[in-house]
């Protein structure tokens, strides 16, 4: 499988999750979020790119501990829980977000 | 790529989970992603269908029933008496009769019987007997990973026949022709590497549990440590990889490192053996469960620790009770005094009993409880000294510390209870529609027990199970936020030495 951005082709697995994490570009985010019907706003953005930057130190998406706790501190108190992630991301901060963001998709007893 | 929205319509809620009336095919079109070669070959199997998958096929099933006496006598003593007919909660969420496990078993007895019985060679339809194609694999690959191997049609039937033994062993001749499931098999072949089936390293763990450690001093005035790889401690403890990771399995996990803080004794998580839970039970493979069952045995004796203790884990205790002694014994090196292995209940219990712990169960008074037996605990292991101590010592726990429990119906629970639907491999978005279907009994009881007690929270010991919840209630009209981790009710109500207790958070 594979998405259309700018004009390139970019591999996915079955599941829409971009198999080449190195090949991410933003609008590989747009696009994923415009088939599942979401328009990435700033907050979005800061998720995904706290992903990103995540990822790019340990190898592995955050626990939605630590993820809610560094939204916390970045976005404000009020926004450091799950409720919050879910009202951005509707299939799941861990899911929807990493598949968004390049990452591989999160599995194993979650 | 996959849509995010349910195509398939999420049963109602009745008065009762009827039997449904058979409907042939309803779930033929399921089938979860087939693995990726590199995740075969990691596990020791060929990477994709092998050209003589016929031949092979049987020479695996002639292999297995041979050496398994277990799985030659259920493939030959069905009688077909239909007691176990309406037990599966996969046939009673679906209405399809290859879900019954009478009719699942048969997918592959037919089989047996034309290669390997008298009369199935020579008069194939006289006893049900059928031809090995592939039509029957692809039907093999299909309803074999639609049965979560809970084994509650074991419980009814009166030869014993358990329908799990006979779904692993499809599923290990599947994996030895190449035509494994990818959820299962991405997983085992993650854990070998990294160590866990998250594919967690070592630095991501310290930097979670560092995390636990500054949340739980932020409230509770008390330096609870989470720690990591270090040697000399008491007891090791090896729990499900989602306890890290995921809510609300996290809130179990703080709780039991309160426990072990005032049991006063030292303890710690390897990055090396990481996990508890055992993918190798799901797939059939002796091979691949001692695999990762040996990484324990190496991470207790590396850290010379004295005791291992499993935490909130379904099927990871099943292997462990069962199994971990013979797969990767023995464990003399570790004090005789204790059981080996132990779990987390039996510990919590044992210092209840003791009167080692202080409570405020008032802290859990907003919510009534009602407990899920998960079907690995309740129906192939123990806990404790007596017999049933698997589900009286869980929810002794649970009534020490809150002030507000009832059970479901007895029909639903103890060594009857219902799956939650995502057991024994099919915990993937791929299979989403048998989960949330064969959800139906358990949430048909769960609303009951609601509706007539008040219950407004469940509590499991499972991270599977606690996923699924997590993922199913919402389809059913409840919250996400209804399942709980039972050290998390005894997190919320435990009062540590020197805890501040002025404004103990109740969440």
């Amino acid at each position: 499988m594979a998405i259309e951005v700018e004009g390139k082709s970019f591999e996915t697995d079955e599941e829409g999750y971009l198999l080449n994490l190195n090949d991410w570009i933003p609008g590989i985010a747009d696009a994923m979020a415009k088939e599942d019907d979401l328009d990435l706003s700033e907050e979005h953005w800061e998720i995904i790119n706290f992903l990103r930057e995540y990822y790019e130190e340990y190898q592995i998406a955050p626990a939605v501990r630590v993820l809610t706790k560094a939204v916390g501190k970045r976005m404000g108190k009020d926004k450091g829980n799950s409720k919050y992630l879910y009202s951005l991301f509707p299939y799941g901060p861990g899911k929807q977000a990493c598949r968004f963001a390049g990452l591989p998709k999160p599995t194993g007893c979650i | 790529m996959a849509k995010k929205k349910p195509t398939f319509e999420t049963p109602e809620l009745g008065e009762y989970y009827e039997v449904p009336e058979v409907t042939e095919g309803t779930m033929a079109h399921l089938s979860p992603f087939v693995a990726q070669p590199v995740h075969n070959t990691d596990l020791n199997f060929p990477g994709e269908l092998v050209d003589d998958w016929h031949g092979k096929a049987l020479e695996k099933l002639d292999d297995l029933r041979t050496r398994y006496r277990s799985l030659q006598v259920y493939l030959d003593s069905c009688v077909k008496c239909g007691a176990c007919t309406d037990k599966c909660h996969y046939y009673l969420g679906t209405k399809d009769p290859k879900n019954m496990p009478v009719g699942r078993q048969d997918l592959l007895r037919k089989v047996y019987r034309r290669y390997f019985t008298f009369a199935g060679m020579f008069f194939p339809k006289l006893v049900g007997a059928a031809d090995l194609t592939r039509e029957t694999l692809d039907e093999w690959y299909s309803y074999y990973h639609q049965c979560s191997q809970c084994r509650r049609c074991s419980v009814f039937c009166p030869y014993g026949i358990d329908t799990a033994e006979i779904s692993m062993a499809a599923r290990e001749i599947l994996d030895s022709i190449g035509y494994g499931q990818k959820y299962c098999n991405e997983i085992i072949a993650k854990l070998n590497k990294v160590g866990n089936n998250l594919g967690l390293p070592g630095p991501a763990l310290a930097d979670t549990l560092e995390g636990l450690e500054e949340d739980v001093f932020d409230e509770t005035g008390v330096e609870v440590k989470y720690p990591l790889d270090q040697k000399g401690a008491d007891i090791l403890l090896v729990t499900p990889s989602a306890d890290f990771f995921a809510e609300p399995h996290v809130d179990g996990l703080i709780g039991y490192g309160k426990v072990f803080h005032e049991a006063g004794l030292s303890w710690t998580i390897s990055s090396y053996a990481s996990e508890a839970a055992n993918f190798g039970m799901f797939i059939g493979s002796y091979e691949n469960m001692r695999r990762v069952s040996l990484r324990i045995r190496k991470a207790a004796m590396d850290l010379g620790v004295k005791r291992v203790v499993f935490g909130e884990c379904g099927h990871a205790w099943r292997v462990a009770y069962a199994f971990l002694n013979t797969l990767a014994g023995p464990f003399d090196f570790l004090d005789p005094d204790y059981p080996v292995p132990q779990h987390i209940m039996e510990f919590t219990w044992d210092q209840i009993e003791k009167g080692n712990l202080n409570f405020d169960k008032s802290a859990n008074d907003e919510m009534t409880l009602t407990f899920h037996d998960s079907c690995n605990v309740a129906r192939a292991t123990r806990m404790g000294s007596k017999p049933g101590g698997q589900m009286e010592i869980p929810r002794n726990v649970i009534k020490a510390v809150c002030n507000n429990y009832a059970d479901m119906h007895y029909d639903t629970i103890g060594e009857k209870t219902f799956c939650c639907g995502g057991g024994g491999g099919l915990l993937t978005d791929d299979l989403m529609e048998i989960r949330v279907k064969g959800a139906l009994p358990r949430m048909t009881a769960l609303r009951n027990v609601m509706e007539e007690e008040g219950v407004t929270h469940i509590a499991a010991i499972c991270a599977i199970c606690k996923s699924q919840f997590t993922k199913v209630l919402p389809y059913y009209g409840m919250d996400m936020d209804q399942i709980v981790s039972i050290h998390q009710l005894v997190s919320n109500a435990i009062i540590m030495t020197g805890q501040n207790t002025d404004d103990v958070e109740t969440k």
